[in-house]
């Protein structure tokens, strides 16, 4: 059963080279394929997390060489999770895509950087190489810059290209970072680096180099101080990449990244944590605060995903059990409502051809799905009873108030309040209120759009039910307790070799 | 000693990229930046009076130098080639768009 | 065969020494991939090297001889199948038992016909690098005379 372990990744490739090869021939490699493969992913990730679940952590060898020699592929319960989020939100897009991305020539190198983009995320969530990780990170990112100038407009190009310095110089920072990591341990492999650290005792080496990774995965994260790339680069690709990105792109290359490096292979101290919180409380609030300004509906949304990360780091960070398991849950429930609305706003974009929220208006009476959705994912990503989003806010603020850091509770109530505030904006311009006279003859989006934003809000209001305790145990705590060992990783590892 | 030049060399790509107007001096100062660390790389697999580690038959391995960075090295390029491929691309196209290579007069995005 | 009849490209001298080097290069990057896996070199290398004899066909004689002999649409799928060729090679590796397990017979040290599906792994590499190359040097020459217009 561990041969599914290399598959995520194999897969995904194999699908990406396919459409490359046979997409412009034949329709079905530009339709239906996708969606069947990555429906494929979607079951391999439910079957990685019983697998998880029974045998613990598990270390494949990849071409049979034994890890600190070979590189090794490591799933354990953060990974499962990781994937089960990035796959589940790409099948959604997938489906989505297929009518949205009509308008575009060449439609079948749109799935294929796609499925390199997945393939990419994947790699990065369940590889346990350091420099395996810079490859996929880097295959993730390149797909991601292609993807954001697909239009080539002005305004795409000009975005991708700041996105593309930006990320570049990410990398190689990450990659100067792994440089003198590989110097002061002599090994690249995750595990036997989080060995010889234990054993060499901290130095300001670490210090150093702990530093270098904040920064460059806090670029890729979008953390506050490096955020500035984000809001153009988001708005400007497609809608269903722009989900895509900020649902699940800036988790998988940053948040994740910094979840295994600082908590599993550095281990975690108490300087690491109080920096990730102020991180994360800086980026909840200066998000939410340039969010409400905006009336282009994109890049409103992509405010919102630097405050919403700010959220998950600020759950991480509190390095507590219910921390975690707040920052984790809300890491998931972020890119369901985060995928959604983007969706969202790319229906109304595909029946206005607009994204200013100030020429929209009753588009509730049009668009009905589309409407209803978006205010299921507003009150989600607002923190309103029951959707998924207050229970993962409600666990953050206790966690916060447990572990006696009230005033990062307090910010991250003021956080909640303003993104309501927000999202009463996006409700009352584009979907309440009277329909306005040139958008008499607008039509509601094609089947598969409607489908998948059903289904991304249907998981929205559900949500909440992972906390239940027989499901909470099968994912999210197998997740925060993958974190909570913190460098009892390195002894699994290289003990299940 | 040598580290430093590399952290010099870093610093002047660095220095391009931040304050250079050109898109193209800007992506050559992510090539310098690149080759920097590819360099860095390079030199913490160095040892003094090492061989390259290139197994011949009837030699045998003695004093060579590490080969695990120059494989990552080797990858890092690759990665570089088409970072600035793509780079190059986008650059071109904006030219097409816009007329110009300078970034005062490409800032349709803000907000 | 190439003649120098076309207007196009560079002058005659060029045109004379591309045509007695061009063989020449191409030979030299199949070397290097074949003996990848016992000497440096490798698919990569390879790929580049057998890469840049076309692009120097292009650069001597202009887009369209080198095109004639290698189009894009070819280009294209060699990339593809490149990569294709790598991941079932990789897959194959199940029939070891793990993944990328190299299944072949490993044979002699030192020997051309040694080491598994090294040099069929190497293969695959020089198509996908070769051609990829290939194609970015024809996208950006493409891309210029676009912008010019």
């Amino acid at each position: 059963m561990e041969h599914i372990i290399p598959l995520f990744v194999a897969i995904s490739l194999a699908t990406a080279f396919l459409i490359s090869l046979l997409g412009s021939k034949f329709k079905f490699f530009r339709t239906a394929f996708p969606v069947i493969s990555s429906a494929a992913l979607v079951i391999l990730s439910v079957l990685s997390i019983f697998l998880v679940n029974n045998n613990g952590l598990m270390v494949y060898k990849m071409g049979g060489w034994i890890p600190p020699i070979g590189i090794c592929m490591v799933l354990d319960g953060l990974s499962s999770f990781m994937l089960l989020t990035v796959n589940l939100v790409a099948f959604f897009i997938m489906i989505y895509s297929i009518n949205y991305v009509k308008k575009y020539t060449d439609v079948y190198k749109y799935f294929g950087l796609l499925f390199l983009m997945l393939a990419g995320m994947n790699g990065v969530i369940i590889t346990g190489d350091l420099f395996n990780l810079f490859v996929y990170l880097e295959v993730a990112a390149v797909s991601s810059y292609a993807l954001v100038a697909f239009g080539t407009g002005r305004q795409e190009l000009e975005a991708s290209f700041k996105y593309m310095v930006m990320g570049t110089l990410a990398s190689g920072l990450i990659l100067l970072s792994i440089a003198l990591m590989y110097s002061y341990t002599s090994t690249l492999n995750m595990a036997d680096i989080g060995k010889s650290l234990a054993n060499e005792g901290s130095s300001s080496v670490i210090i150093f180099i702990s530093v270098m990774f904040i920064v460059g995965f806090g670029l890729k994260a979008a953390l506050v101080p490096f955020h500035w790339w984000l809001p153009d680069a988001h708005p400007s690709a497609p809608a269903p990449i722009s989900a895509m990105l900020s649902g699940v792109l800036i988790k998988a290359l940053g948040v994740y990244a910094i979840i295994r490096i600082f908590y599993n292979v550095i281990g975690s101290n108490i300087y690491t944590s109080r920096i990730l919180l102020v991180l994360g409380t800086l980026s909840m609030i200066v998000g939410v605060i340039f969010a409400i300004g905006q009336y282009d509906f994109k890049r409103l949304l992509a405010y919102h995903s630097i405050s919403q990360i700010g959220y998950v780091i600020l759950g991480i960070g509190l390095a507590t059990p219910l921390g975690i398991l707040g920052g984790l849950f809300h890491l998931f429930n972020h890119s369901i409502f985060k995928s959604l609305l983007f969706l969202n706003s790319g229906a109304v974009e595909y029946s206005t051809g607009t994204r200013d929220l100030k020429k929209m208006g009753g588009l509730n009476k049009k668009m009905p799905v589309t409407g209803n959705t978006s205010m299921i994912a507003s009150m989600s990503i607002a923190g309103i009873p029951p959707f998924n989003g207050f229970w993962s806010k409600l666990l953050i603020i206790i966690a916060c108030v447990e572990a006696n850091e009230y005033i990062y509770g307090l910010f991250a109530v003021i956080g909640s309040v303003l993104t309501m505030a927000s999202f009463m904006k996006v409700q009352k311009y584009a979907f309440l209120g009277k329909l306005k006279e040139k958008w008499k003859n607008i039509e509601e989006v094609p089947f598969g759009m409607k489908f998948s934003m059903i289904c991304l809000a249907l998981i929205c209001v559900f949500g909440g039910l992972l906390l239940l305790p027989e499901i909470s145990n099968l994912l999210l705590k197998e997740a925060s307790n993958a974190v909570l060992i913190g460098k009892e990783y390195v002894n699994q590892v290289l003990g299940s070799v | 000693m040598i580290y430093f030049l590399c952290f010099i060399l870093f610093s002047i790509g660095l220095y391009s990229i931040l304050t250079k107007r050109n898109l193209i001096k800007i992506i050559i100062g992510i090539s310098i930046v690149d080759y920097a660390i590819n360099l860095f790389f390079i030199l913490v697999g160095y040892r003094m009076n090492g061989r390259s580690p290139i197994l011949e038959k009837g030699e045998e391995i003695e004093r060579i130098v590490d080969p695990l960075p120059q494989a990552v090295v080797l990858t890092s390029i690759v990665i570089g080639l088409a970072v600035t491929a793509l780079l190059v691309a986008i650059a071109i196209r904006i030219y097409e768009k816009y007329g110009t290579f300078d970034i005062n007069e490409i800032k349709e995005l803000k907000g | 065969m190439i003649n120098n009849r076309d207007s196009q490209g560079m002058s005659v001298i060029v045109k004379t020494i591309t045509r007695l080097t061009i063989g020449l290069i191409l030979l030299y990057g199949v070397y290097i991939l074949l003996h990848g896996h016992i000497t440096p070199g490798g698919g990569f290398a390879g790929g580049v090297i057998i890469a840049l004899s076309f692009i120097h066909i292009m650069l001597a004689f202009g887009k369209n001889v080198a095109l004639e002999k290698l189009n894009q649409t070819w280009s294209k799928i060699f990339e593809s199948t490149g990569a294709l060729l790598f991941i079932t090679i990789a897959f194959l590796g199940f029939f070891g038992g793990v993944f990328f397990n190299n299944f072949l017979d490993k044979g002699e040290h030192f020997e051309l016909f040694s080491a598994g599906t090294i040099l069929l792994s190497n293969i695959a590499i020089f198509l996908k690098v070769g051609a990829g190359l290939f194609l970015l040097f024809v996208a950006l020459v493409l891309f210029k005379i676009g912008g010019r217009k």
